[in-house]
Order: structure tokens, then C-alpha cells, then sequence
């Protein structure tokens, strides 16, 4: 158990790892073909190994410390920030489970748990301590400001994350993210079955995870980068990748809970074996990440940043009062439609 | 007074539309427009394998012109180096057997200093110091910034067009 739990975690890792760089490039990527132009194309074939170099200059930076930081805590907010991010990935079914000969693996780091929902919920509220106590104790304005943004702006979309992921949970009757997705195989995905649901969940993900037009915390024009600001070297590559991680498991989660997981349509009548069925899964689970992370990219290059008083306007006035809505009709819903 | 007149102007402060107060459809109306800008043709030059091949009117680094005998146009009047505005010309006159007596011994351009403004050019009774196209300059040490008569000296026949454009200018 334990040796296959740390294989898994080894696997996830390296993939997730990977894939955070390459998200990277794919944002290099997107903007430039957004605004005509090429983007990098020049280290490797296609510019292919251009996170390698992004990675070895941010390693042989020089790591600065501010002489007004609070050391530890400036120490200890990206550790925070990153493994935050990758814990929530511990729950996130990737795939049906591998059969291979007679042991059944569960393609999930930690199988079993059967408060999922509440799990990534309290996981990804964590989130935020990283970035307010890097804010705060990097002994900077800028950071500060960027750190109380973000603590301000994550509580308000907490909310409306919640109420849109309360309605998944009505209608599926569990908070095991397996059976959330079962609920989804077996009859329509969420994201037609609860739209507002995924809207809410969808918008606040972006605020969750600092994204354009939500990222008020590092707000290049106004706040310089915000919360980490005065953070550099390796220190500053935790943060870079924890949002881009950020960004990977946002897109898992909305996979999982509202475009059925691992779920391909039409797969199950194809008639393949078992251990061709959990690759397909899998393959499907990756195309939906990919593209939502797509769209996740699409949006910062299209959408420009909002004022502050108007993410609170929308996230009071509109989100919130929306979501507590769609708690009553997914109820109306479940009632006569669902039963 | 009309510090806010901006955000008073009706053309820029308009009501929105129902449609347009949803947000939602504007958004995606927005997502739409750069999507398609995806599949244009890009701007981008792929600049070391892809070079610019500027108009003649271009001001590039000022050279002075070969004659076909290989000897310079310049009499080393030193006009030029008199009107230079950051002062980077230097030139030192002597004397041939020649038709044309006078020739430049030392011809300098500090490049490090040159502004590429081309009054050189402008005032040169002779047009023997004319820019040319060339924009790239690359020194590894202050010291090779400043060009020789070896480097400055372009045969009449590569500042054609060059030569074409002033004729037609200047007329």
C-alpha cells in the first residue's frame, strides 16, 4: 500500500511538475498568437525547451532577502503557497483504476476518501495564508497591499466556490469525488446539469487562483508584482509555479466535478478491454485539463483586470446572490427533474 | 474645472444595453475576437535569418563613398566633422599628386557617439559621406566603436540607391 501510494505520488509529481513548465510555455505561447506574433521558438525544435531555460535562470539568480522582511516567514510563505497546491492534487481521481493481472490499483494518490468535496475545499483556502504571509512579511507596501488584495478576494469567491460546488454535491448525493464522477457516467455531465453551478465554479476559480481578470494580488501596473514583489531566485519560482499549479489543479477539479472526470462519452460501447478503458480515461481526463488550461490562458489575454471595487461588487452583489439561487433551483431540479 | 470632462463625455459614457450589462455575452464576444486573431497572419520577423532591407531613405551608419579607382570622394574639407552635433567625426587632411589635392589621411567616426542624424551628409559639398543602410553595430570593446577609413570606405556601386535617392531629393 504504502510503496504503491509513493509511486503514485512519484508519477503525479513528475507529470504535474512537467506539465506546470510546459503550462508556462503555453502561456508564452497563446499570448503571442493572441497578439500576432510568434512566441519562443528559438531553444530546442518549436522553442520545445525554453522551460529548461526559464527554470536554470530563475536557479542561478541571486536569492535576496529584504532587510525589513520578517525572515521566516518570508522563508516559509512559498513553501506554503506550493504545497498547497500540490496537496490537493493527493485526492484528484486521474483515472477509473489500472488492472494489471488480478490487483486493482485506484488511480488516485490517496483512494478512498469519502469527504473529497470537503477535503479540496479546506485545502485550497489554505492557499491564501501563503500568499498574505508572503505579502506581510516581506516588510514591502506593494507586498502588503497584495497580500490583504488576496486575502480579501479569496474569502469573497470562497463563498461563491462553495455554493457553486454545493449544487454538484445535491445532485450527486455524495462528497466522494469518485462517485461524483459516477454520477456523471452514468447519466449527463454536471456542467449540463447544473450550468449556474458551473459558472459560479468556473468564475471564482479564476479569483482562487489569482488569474486574470482576477489577479488583483499581483497586479503588475499598480502593485509592481504584489505579493511577491520582493521575492527572487528560487524563492520567487515556488510562487510562479504554485500558481501555475494552482492553475493545473483548478482545471482537474472542474474536470472531476463538472466534466465527468475520466468520463469519455461513447467509450464503454466501444467494447475495449479493461486496461484500454482506464488508458482512454486517463487520456480524457488530460484532454479536459488541457483545455480548460487553454481557456484559462485565453481569458487573461483577452479580459482586462478588474478595479477592485469591482471584483467585490461582483462577487457580493452578483456571484453570491446568484449561487444562493441556484442552491434552490438545483433543489427544484432534483425534485422534479432528477427523481 | 473639467478635470473629469472624460468620463462627462457622452460618446464615452453611454448606458449599456441589457445584453451588454450581463457581461457574460461580452465576454465571450471578447474570447471570440482574440481567438481569431490566433489564426492571422503574425508580425513577427524572424530577425537572424530574416533581415530588413530598409527603403533608401533609411539613415543607417554614414560611410563614405569609394570612387571606382578606389581612391575616396572626400577632400577632407571637414564640414562634416564641424557640424557633427555630438562631435564623433575626426578627419585629418593632406595632400596628393593627384587632380583632386586634397585627401584625408585619418578619417574617424566615433560610432559610439554618432547619432545618426545625417547632417553629415547634408552638408558634405562633395557627397562623399552618405548613410548608408547598415543598422547593425556590434562592438565587443568601446575601442572598436570607432571607425577607420578600412571600415567607413564603401565602393560607389553598393550606395546606388542611396546616391539615387539624394540626386532625386536634392533636385
Amino acid at each position: 500500500m504504502v510503496i504503491e501510494a509513493l509511486i503514485k505520488i512519484a508519477i503525479v509529481l513528475l507529470v504535474v511538475l512537467t506539465a506546470v513548465s510546459y503550462t508556462v510555455l503555453l502561456e508564452r505561447w497563446v499570448s503571442a498568437w493572441v497578439q500576432d506574433r510568434i512566441g519562443p521558438n528559438r531553444v530546442g525544435p518549436l522553442g520545445l525547451l525554453q522551460p529548461l531555460a526559464d527554470v536554470l535562470k530563475l536557479l542561478l539568480k541571486e536569492d535576496i532577502e529584504p532587510m525589513m522582511a520578517q525572515k521566516w516567514f518570508h522563508w516559509v510563505a512559498p513553501v506554503i503557497s506550493i504545497s498547497v497546491a500540490f496537496s490537493v492534487l493527493a485526492i484528484i481521481p486521474f483515472g477509473h483504476s489500472l488492472t494489471i493481472g488480478s490487483t486493482i490499483i485506484p488511480l488516485t494518490i490517496a483512494p478512498n476518501i469519502n469527504i473529497g468535496v470537503l477535503m479540496l475545499v479546506a485545502l485550497t483556502s489554505v492557499g491564501v495564508y501563503g500568499i498574505t504571509l508572503a505579502g506581510w512579511s516581506s516588510g514591502s507596501k506593494y507586498s502588503l497591499l497584495g497580500g490583504i488584495r488576496s486575502s480579501a478576494q479569496m474569502i469573497s469567491y470562497e463563498l461563491t466556490l462553495g455554493l457553486g460546488l454545493l449544487s454538484v454535491v445535491m445532485l450527486s448525493g455524495s462528497l466522494d469525488l469518485n462517485a461524483i464522477i459516477n454520477s456523471q457516467s452514468a447519466g449527463l455531465w454536471n456542467i449540463i446539469r447544473a450550468p449556474i453551478g458551473f459558472l459560479l465554479f468556473f468564475v471564482s476559480s479564476f479569483a482562487e487562483t489569482n488569474r486574470q481578470p482576477f489577479d488583483l494580488p499581483e497586479a503588475e501596473p499598480e502593485l509592481v508584482g504584489g505579493y511577491h514583489t520582493e521575492y527572487s531566485s528560487m524563492k520567487f519560482a515556488l510562487f510562479f509555479l504554485a500558481e501555475y499549479a494552482n492553475m493545473i489543479t483548478a482545471s482537474s477539479v472542474i474536470t472531476v466535478l463538472f466534466l465527468g472526470g475520466w468520463h469519455v462519452p461513447f467509450a464503454d460501447q466501444l467494447g475495449l478491454p479493461a486496461l484500454a478503458m482506464s488508458i482512454v480515461g486517463i487520456l480524457g481526463f488530460v484532454l479536459k485539463v488541457l483545455g480548460l488550461l487553454f481557456i484559462f490562458i485565453w481569458v487573461r489575454w483577452s479580459i482586462p483586470r478588474f478595479r477592485y471595487d469591482q471584483l467585490m461588487n461582483l462577487g457580493w452583489k452578483v456571484l453570491l446572490p446568484l449561487g444562493i439561487v441556484n442552491i434552490i433551483l438545483t433543489a427544484l431540479e432534483k425534485i422534479y427533474l432528477v427523481n | 474645472m473639467g478635470y473629469n470632462t472624460k468620463y462627462n463625455n457622452p460618446s464615452t459614457n453611454r448606458k449599456l444595453t441589457l445584453w451588454e450589462k450581463l457581461y457574460l455575452p461580452e465576454v465571450i464576444r471578447g474570447l471570440l475576437t482574440t481567438f481569431k486573431h490566433i489564426f492571422r497572419p503574425k508580425f513577427t520577423r524572424q530577425y537572424p535569418e530574416e533581415r530588413w532591407d530598409p527603403p533608401a531613405s533609411f539613415r543607417g551608419r554614414p560611410v563614405l563613398v569609394m570612387e571606382e579607382n578606389g581612391s575616396e570622394r572626400c577632400v577632407a574639407c571637414g564640414l562634416c566633422s564641424r557640424v557633427c552635433p555630438p562631435l564623433a567625426i575626426e578627419v585629418r587632411a593632406s595632400e596628393t599628386e593627384q587632380l583632386k589635392e586634397r585627401y584625408p589621411v585619418v578619417f574617424e567616426i566615433n560610432m559610439l557617439r554618432c547619432i545618426f542624424c545625417g547632417f553629415c551628409e547634408e552638408v558634405c559639398p562633395e557627397e562623399a559621406i552618405i548613410m548608408s543602410k547598415d543598422y547593425e553595430l556590434v562592438f565587443r570593446d568601446p575601442s572598436e566603436g570607432i571607425f577607420g577609413k578600412d571600415k567607413l570606405l564603401v565602393p560607389k556601386a553598393e550606395l546606388k540607391e542611396r546616391l539615387d535617392f539624394l540626386a532625386e531629393m536634392r533636385n
